[in-house]
Order: C-alpha cells, then structure tokens, then sequence
C-alpha cells in the first residue's frame, strides 16, 4: 500500500480505491476467463489428435456449424442461457448434423465431401436464421447469444468454466480409460472388429468425445473457428514427436497455451474478439512447429538434404576418381 | 469325437453383395485342421472379402461360417488375423513394440492395459520373425518387408489356432518372403491351420499344401496336387494362364 501510495501521491483517496477495486475485478475475470480457454484449449487439443490421425480434422467444422440452431432452440425452449442447456442444445444439434452426413454417405452415392458441406451450410444457416429471429423478437433475455457465431470469452462467468470443466473432464477421462480401445480403432479399425472390439460403438463414442470438445469452446472461440482449436494443436504436436501418448500430452498443452494467450491478448487489445485471437495463437504454434521441428520440420528437412546432396557429390567425386585412375593404369599398362 | 471331420473352417453357401453385383456367390469351402492353403485367384475374385466374412468383418447377404463348428463370436480368440499391409496408416506415431502387443488386446479384453507378460510375449514373436533389433523403431520407417514381419509378430502375438491372412508376400524381397514361408510352415507342422491369401500362381505347389480358387465362385478347392491344374486355373482366371503349361 505505501508503494502504492508513492507512487501516486497525486491522487486523491477515494478513486483510488476505485481504481484498485476495478483492477481487482478485471483481473479476477481475465483469470476466470483464462481458466476456462486453458481448459477448452486442453480439452480440444488432446481429442483433437484422434481426429487429426483419423483423418476426420473435418468433423469438428461440421460439429461446431451444425450445433448453432441447437443453442437457437434450446433458448426458444427454455428462455434461459444456463450454460449447461446451451451447450446440452448445441451437442444435440451437432450430433444430428454429424448423424446425418455419415448416414448420406452410407445410405446414398453422395460422396464425404459433398454430403458434409451440404450439411454444414444447412444447419449454420438455419441457426442463424433462428438467432435472426430470436434477436427480432426483442426479448431482453437473448444478448450473449450471437457470441456463439464468432465467440466472445471475455462474457465467459465462473458457471461457464465450470460447465468446460466438468464436461471437458469427463470427456478426457474416458479418454483416458479407453485409451487402448481407441487407439486400435484408430490404427486398426479392421483388427480391431476381428478380436471383439465393437467398433461401430467406439466409433460413435469417440464423435461424441470431439462433439464434448467442440461444444465446450463454442461461446469462446465461436461456431466458425472452434474447428481449428479441434486441429491446429494437435497437427503443431504431430511435428514435435512420434508418439502417441506424447502427442495428446503436447496437444493439449499447446490448445492450453493458444487459449491462455489469446485471451490474454484480446483482453489488452480493445476491439479485439477472442475468438479469432485464440485461433491465430494456435497458427502461430503451427507456423512455428512446421518450421522449425526436428526431424519434421521444413528447416531440419532443407538442412538435411543440403548434407544429403553433399555427401553424394563427395562420394561420387571419390567414384568417379577411382575409375579414371584405374583408367589410366590400365591405358599406361597397355601402352606400355 | 471324429476330430478328423472337425473343420478348421467350415463356409457354407455363402454370398456377400456390395451394392446389386455379388462379390461372392454361394461359396462352400472347407478347410481341414492343420493346412496351409492359399486363397488363389484374380482381382476382384473377392479373396479379401472371403477372408473378412469368415471374421465377421462383413455381413454376408447369406450363408454362414463355422470355425471349430462354433460361430466366429465364439471363437475368435483362437484365430489370429494379419490384414492388408496397406490398410493401416503406417506414419501412425507409435513403435515397433506397441504395434506387435495390440495382439494381446484380445486377450486382455476392455480397458486392462497391456503388462510385462505381454511385452514378454510380443518381444518373443519379434524374435520369430527376426526383427528384435527394431523394437523400438518408429513404424512409419520401416520397409515393406518389415511392416509385414511386424503384423506377423502380432498374430503370432494372439496365440491363435486359425490364421487368417491377406497377402502377407505382398511388397516384400525375395529373403522376406523366405522367412515367412518358413513360419507359416512351421505354423503349420504346430498344427496350426493356416490361409493365406495369395498372388503368386508360380510359388503355390512349393509354399502350400492346400489351395483354394476363387473367382466370385468357388472354382476348386482341395489338396495342392489334385486341385491346381492347368483345367481348373483356366476356370478360374479365364484363359490367361498360358505361362502355366510349362509347368
């Protein structure tokens, strides 16, 4: 408090308490608001390396457009704005929308990439027609909820984190439990099957992990971006290591750090959204993990191959050295 | 109990459709215990797909099959399964090790990891198929001939009486293939029963005792001897098979 005071003596007492009592609150939601984008981060980075190594980093884009009329009709039913029943409506809508793409693919001649932007735009403009109309309607109850579009973690509250917790723990543990299991599926889904596994269910099992993932970081980072919280930290993690376990462990620190760094930026910066803050750290990561990773990385690659080229200049050199030596021996043996 | 007229494997009118065109069309196949029969025939002659039927893997339109006369559910620890070597992503980040003891999930059953027996077990199958020293390698740097070793280990890894395997010669050198012929008849003279899916017409009568050709249709199955013959091959690849008669 002396320090305090020394340092503005030309203030008078009372706002100073103020200002104190507004740095106290503003620190208090930056850590709220940390917490919970580290949490999100965790959570989609470490089930996001199962997506990335299936091969289905696209299911997350499909995930978080599809659950945008499910947080519009979740509102429509209940009138609240309990994160719990958001984030309930949003994996619903997200399951279904993820359902019916697998399902065109199987049922009909529809090929994987068409069935799922078929889906994707459908159910995101559905739920922005919704939100249109929710807006409209003019109910006071209904601010916040076009956050879900591009995000906005600065409105996150301590019940939020805790819904990211709970639901982001839960995911993970089951993750864990099954680790085994999930890593056959995803490896050998063929072998898998053939010694008992049902892979049909741990396959749903785990679209219900990344629709967790997803849903989670939806008010944060935003419908449009939250795929990439899904991808970018796990394919930044893919660079650094060979395995798997190492991988979901990186992941998720990476998805930690991209979610405690953007919040933190955009909450220094005015103006600037969270969600895309959150995003662009996590590309950075990317950016720097495809440069500079050993043995995967572009630099260690250029370098290796310069070393490479040379050692074979050098030995052809060597080659090419002997056989005209041996040459001329054999000239100055016949000429002789 | 006439164990003699106890199938290893025993297919009945089988027949499994993609879409309208079967892939497979009233298949019988009998397969005695302790043989080792090749699966033979042209592509698209649904060899994979004969093999994934009788592991259940896909549902046949009809017909049904009995391993050890019991359904595949109840016996599918005892059959050990080596897939197509490209059906897995091979710069899956994992090792060598790991790989061979996915073998012993079977046995292990849910959630229960694997434990120092297992790895005991895995590292023993390696030496089996002389490939202790890659331990520890990462899979995505292994040569063809390697990536199949290690899915041999880990069938040998389950144990099994029964082995099904899809092109295991498939992409390997002439000293891969050696060691594995060698294997599978040493397999074989265990008593174990042993089908392999292969391409090779040149090498059947010399790696197998037992062949079955395909084409959709089951066009001859039985011993070596009886049943590859230049009438029946002509069947079954539909006239292509003149390198044959020099036989």
């Amino acid at each position: 408090m002396s320090l305090w005071n020394d340092f503005q003596p030309r203030f008078p007492r009372v706002p100073q308490i103020m200002a104190n009592f507004y740095f106290l609150t503003h620190f208090y939601t930056l850590i709220i608001v940390s917490i919970g984008a580290a949490l999100l981060g965790t959570v989609s980075g470490a089930l996001g390396t199962y997506a990335v190594l299936r091969r289905q980093s696209l299911l997350g884009d499909a995930i978080s457009h599809a659950a945008l009329p499910g947080i519009a009709i979740a509102f429509m039913l209940t009138g609240s704005k309990t994160p719990l029943i958001l984030v309930l409506g949003a994996a619903i809508a997200g399951w279904v929308g993820t359902l019916i793409i697998l399902s065109i693919v199987r049922l009909t001649r529809i090929k994987y990439d068409s069935a799922f932007s078929l889906v994707l735009s459908t159910f995101f403009g559905f739920g922005l027609v919704l939100l249109t109309q929710i807006q409209r309607n003019g109910d006071a109850n209904q601010a916040g909820l076009d956050d879900f579009i591009f995000g906005q973690a600065a409105t996150m509250l301590k019940r939020d984190v805790l819904t990211i917790g709970i639901l982001g723990g839960i995911a993970l543990i089951i993750m864990l439990i099954l680790w085994k299991e999930l890593k056959l599926l995803i490896f050998d889904e063929g072998f898998a099957a053939s010694i008992g596994f049902p892979t049909r269910a741990l396959d749903i099992l785990l679209t219900s992990l990344f629709v967790i993932a997803i849903v989670i970081g939806l008010q944060a980072v935003g419908a449009v971006l939250m795929s990439a919280m899904l991808v970018a930290p796990a394919v930044a993690a893919r660079q650094w290591t060979d395995k798997i376990s190492l991988m979901v462990l990186l992941a998720a620190c990476f998805g930690a750090l991209a979610g405690v760094s953007g919040t933190f930026i955009s909450s220094i910066a005015v103006g600037v959204p969270t969600g895309p803050t959150i995003i662009l750290c996590a590309t950075v990561i990317v950016g720097f993990s495809i440069a500079f990773a050993p043995n995967r990385g572009l630099l260690w690659n250029s370098i290796r191959q310069r070393r490479n080229r040379r050692s074979l200049k050098i030995a052809a050199a060597k080659l090419i050295g002997a056989a005209t030596t041996e040459n001329q021996i054999k000239n100055d043996t016949r000429s002789s | 109990m006439q164990t003699h007229e106890t199938n290893a494997i025993q297919v009945t009118d089988l027949t499994v459709a993609y879409r309208e065109t079967p892939v497979l069309w009233d298949i019988d196949l009998d397969v005695p215990p302790g043989v080792l029969l090749a699966i033979v025939g042209p592509n698209g002659a649904g060899k994979t797909t004969l093999i994934k039927a009788i592991l259940g893997l896909v549902r046949p339109a009809a017909g049904n099959v009995l391993i050890y006369n019991k359904p595949y559910d109840a016996q599918r620890r005892i059959v050990g399964y080596v897939p197509q070597r490209g059906s897995v992503d091979w710069d899956f980040p994992t090792n060598v090790l790991d790989v061979v003891m996915m073998g012993r999930y079977g046995a292990l059953g849910w959630i229960k990891r694997p434990g120092k027996h297992d790895r005991e077990l895995a590292m023993h199958a390696l030496e089996k198929v002389g490939m202790e020293k890659y331990t520890n390698r990462q899979i995505s740097q292994l040569s063809g001939g390697q990536q199949q070793r290690v899915f041999l280990a880990r069938a040998l890894v389950q144990d099994a009486i029964v082995y099904l395997m899809d092109e295991p010669f498939q992409g390997v050198d002439a000293t891969t293939e050696r060691a594995i012929v060698t294997l599978l008849q040493e397999l074989r003279a265990n008593g174990k029963t042993v089908v392999v899916v292969h391409h090779d017409l040149q090498t059947v009568t010399d790696y197998f005792d037992w062949v079955t050709l395909l084409n959709i249709r089951r066009i001859a199955s039985g011993p070596v001897d009886d049943t590859f013959t230049p009438d029946n091959l002509r069947e079954t690849y539909g006239g292509r098979v003149a390198f044959m008669k020099n036989r």
